[in-house]
C-alpha cells in the first residue's frame, strides 16, 4: 500500500512542512510499505520533480487554474480524487494552517479519522499509531486508526526531511473535476504580516516577552535582540490580553503551540499555559528578575536580573559574534 | 437569520493534567470544566450579527453527557435564544463521529451561518468545524481572526503563517472563531436569570461511527532542571558562550 503525501505549495513553492512529511513517510513506508506519491494542487507545476530528493516516487499534479490561491473545497476534491485512485494506507498533511483547514475536509470526504497536529507516527503491533500533544503539550495522546486510510497532520519541524540525491520524482497529472464559478468560497487576497517575518510556529529562534517588559513600548528592546538573533518575536497571553502585542504572537494555550531550537523568554513568570506552547523547545533561556519563577523550573540558562540591564547586554553580545562570523 | 453555535464543554486551562485509571482519558476529578475559550468568540459573533441584523436566532448546540448544560446555560446566559443538548454517555467522541452527530441535528434548522471554535482546547483536533462544514457540503473558513457580513456574503480574515488571508463565502457557512476576533462580553446578572427560563431541547445524539480510537494518554517527561547562568548583565557573556559551544543553538 502507497502513503500519499499532500504537497503545500504557496506562491509557487513548495512548503517546507510538505519535506518534512515526505521525510516522515519515506520512513514510515519501509514498515508500512511503499510508494510515497505526492499529491499537489496548483495552478501550474511548482517544480515537483525536485521532491524526489525529499523521498517521493512520483506526484500528482492536479493542476486547475483557481488553485493559485488555496481553495478548501477544490483542494479537498483533488485530494480525495488521489486517495481514492491510490487506496493509500496513509496520507499526510503538514499541520500547517493549510493542511489544518484541508485534512478534516478530506477525511469527512473519505469517512476517515484523522489525526491532527502529530509529534511521532509508529506501528505498534502491526497497528498505526499516532502521538499527538493534547491539552496544549501538557499530555501526550496515543491513536489508533479504525478505518483506511489512516489521516494525519504533521506538527511543523518535528520531523526531518530525507535529501535522497539526484534522484527526481515522476510528475502525473490528475484530473479533478471541479467548478471554481460555482465555488462558494473565494480567496480575495493575502496580506503579508510583514516583509522576512517567520511565523512562530515555523521559527528557529524565538524571544518572548511577558508583563516584566512593564510597556508595548519596551519590545523594541525585545525586537532588537530578535534581529540580532534572526528571530521571531512572541508574547504571553498576558501582553496579548493587555493590547500590547497582537494575537498572532501569542505563545500557549490560547496561542501559538511552538518548537524552535532557542526559546528565550524575557520577563514571562511562567504560568502553566504559557509552558505547554513552548517546553517542546529545544534550548530554553529564561531572564527574569524574580528567581522563583516557575519559568526557571523548564529553561535550560537562566539569568536572574532586570531585564532592561540584561537585554541590551545580550543583543551586543550577540551582535558581536555575527560580526566575527 | 439563524445562527448556530456548537460549543464544547473542556477543562479549565490551568488544569494540571492526571491520567484516569484506565490510562485513556483525563482522570476528571478536580477538573473546573469551562466552556471552551475559542467559543466564547464564536457565541459573540453570532451575537453581534444578530444585533446589527436587528433580529433573528442565536441557537447553542452541544454533544455529550449532562455536563455540557452548564456550558449551554453559560451561552444562553450570554445572549444565546435557544440550546440544543444532543445527548451520549460516550465521554471523548472523536471529531468524525461528533460531527456525523451534529450534521444529522443541523442539516434541519435552516440556519445561515454555523459558528464554532477554531479548536477545542483539550483534545485540540480542530476538526470539527470543517468536517461538518464539508460533510453538509458547505463553504467553511477556519481560524477567523476578523469577520463582516455584507449581504449573503461574509468575509473573513484568516491567520495564516506570516500574514491574513481573506475569503469571501456565500451564505449558508461555516466559521471557526481565532482569539482576537472581538471581544467577548461577560454574561450579565440579567442574562444569567433569563437563561433560566430559556428552553433546552433534549435529544440523543446520534453519533456516527469513530475513525479514531484513543489507546493511551501520557504525561510527558519533565524537562530536567536547568541552571542559573548568573545574575544580571555580567551572566550575558557566559549564557552566549554556552548557547553557542554547548547547546549550539546560536
Amino acid at each position: 500500500m502507497s502513503i500519499l503525501v499532500f504537497i503545500e505549495q504557496r506562491d509557487g513553492r513548495v512548503r517546507a512542512v510538505s519535506r518534512e512529511a515526505l521525510g516522515e513517510a519515506t520512513r514510515l513506508a519501509a514498515t508500512l510499505g511503499g510508494p510515497v506519491v505526492g499529491v499537489c494542487p496548483a495552478a501550474a507545476d511548482p517544480g515537483l520533480a525536485a521532491l524526489g530528493e525529499a523521498g517521493a516516487e512520483r506526484v500528482l499534479l492536479a493542476a486547475h487554474p483557481a488553485f493559485a490561491a488555496y481553495d478548501a473545497a477544490g483542494y479537498a476534491r483533488a485530494v480525495a480524487a488521489a486517495a481514492d485512485a491510490l487506496k493509500p494506507a496513509l496520507v499526510l498533511f503538514g499541520a500547517s494552517t493549510m493542511g489544518r483547514d484541508l485534512a478534516p475536509r478530506v477525511a469527512a470526504r473519505l469517512g476517515a479519522g484523522l489525526a491532527s497536529d502529530c509529534t511521532a507516527l509508529t506501528v505498534e503491533d502491526g497497528r498505526l499509531v499516532a502521538s499527538r500533544p493534547v491539552f496544549a503539550g501538557k499530555a501526550l495522546q496515543k491513536v489508533a486508526f479504525r478505518k483506511v486510510p489512516a489521516l494525519a497532520t504533521l506538527r511543523p519541524k518535528v520531523f526531518v526531511p530525507v535529501a535522497l540525491g539526484g534522484k527526481s520524482a515522476a510528475v502525473e497529472l490528475l484530473a479533478v473535476d471541479f467548478d471554481a464559478a460555482a465555488s462558494r468560497a473565494k480567496v480575495l487576497r493575502v496580506a503579508a504580516a510583514g516583509a522576512g517575518r517567520v511565523d512562530l510556529t515555523e521559527a528557529e529562534v524565538i524571544v518572548s516577552g511577558g508583563r516584566g517588559m512593564k510597556g508595548p513600548e519596551h519590545f523594541q528592546l525585545l525586537e532588537d535582540l530578535a534581529a540580532a538573533l534572526g528571530a521571531s518575536v512572541g508574547a504571553s497571553r498576558a501582553v496579548v490580553d493587555a493590547g500590547w502585542r497582537p494575537h498572532a504572537e501569542q505563545v500557549g494555550q490560547t496561542g501559538k503551540t511552538v518548537s524552535p531550537k532557542l526559546y528565550v523568554a524575557v520577563g514571562i513568570s511562567g504560568a502553566i499555559q504559557h509552558l505547554t506552547g513552548m517546553s517542546s523547545s529545544r534550548c530554553i533561556v529564561a531572564i527574569n528578575k524574580d528567581a522563583e519563577a516557575p519559568i526557571f523550573k523548564v529553561a535550560d540558562y537562566g539569568i536572574v536580573g532586570d531585564l532592561f540591564e540584561v537585554l541590551p547586554a545580550l543583543t551586543e553580545a550577540v551582535g558581536k559574534l555575527n560580526a566575527h562570523a | 437569520m439563524i445562527q448556530v453555535v456548537c460549543v464544547k464543554q473542556v477543562p479549565d486551562t490551568e488544569t494540571r493534567v492526571k491520567v484516569a485509571a484506565d490510562g485513556r482519558d483525563l482522570d476528571p476529578a478536580g477538573v473546573t470544566w469551562v466552556l471552551n475559550p475559542y467559543d466564547e468568540y464564536a457565541v459573540e459573533q453570532a451575537l453581534r450579527v444578530r444585533d446589527q441584523q436587528g433580529g433573528g436566532e442565536v441557537v447553542a448546540v452541544s454533544v455529550g453527557g449532562p455536563g455540557v448544560l452548564s456550558a449551554l446555560r453559560n451561552v444562553l446566559a450570554l445572549g444565546a435564544d435557544r440550546a440544543i443538548h444532543l445527548r451520549t454517555d460516550v465521554t471523548a467522541p472523536d471529531p468524525l463521529s461528533l460531527s456525523r452527530a451534529l450534521v444529522a441535528e443541523l442539516r434541519g434548522l435552516g440556519a445561515g451561518l454555523f459558528w464554532f471554535g477554531k479548536q477545542a482546547v483539550d483534545d485540540d483536533q480542530a476538526q470539527v468545524g470543517p468536517m461538518t462544514a464539508e460533510l453538509l457540503g458547505l463553504p467553511c473558513a477556519t481560524v477567523a481572526a476578523g469577520f463582516t457580513l455584507e449581504g449573503e456574503k461574509a468575509v473573513v480574515e484568516r491567520e495564516i503563517e506570516g500574514g491574513r488571508e481573506v475569503v469571501e463565502l456565500t451564505l449558508p457557512a461555516v466559521v471557526t472563531a481565532e482569539k482576537g476576533l472581538n471581544e467577548p462580553r461577560y454574561a450579565s446578572l440579567k442574562g444569567i436569570m433569563a437563561a433560566k427560563k430559556k428552553m433546552i431541547e433534549e435529544r440523543p445524539a446520534e453519533l456516527g461511527e469513530p475513525g479514531l480510537e484513543v489507546v493511551a494518554l501520557v504525561l510527558p517527561p519533565p524537562r530536567a532542571a536547568g541552571r542559573i547562568v548568573g545574575q544580571g548583565p555580567q551572566a550575558v557573556a557566559e549564557l552566549v558562550r554556552l548557547l553557542r559551544e554547548d547547546a549550539k543553538v546560536i
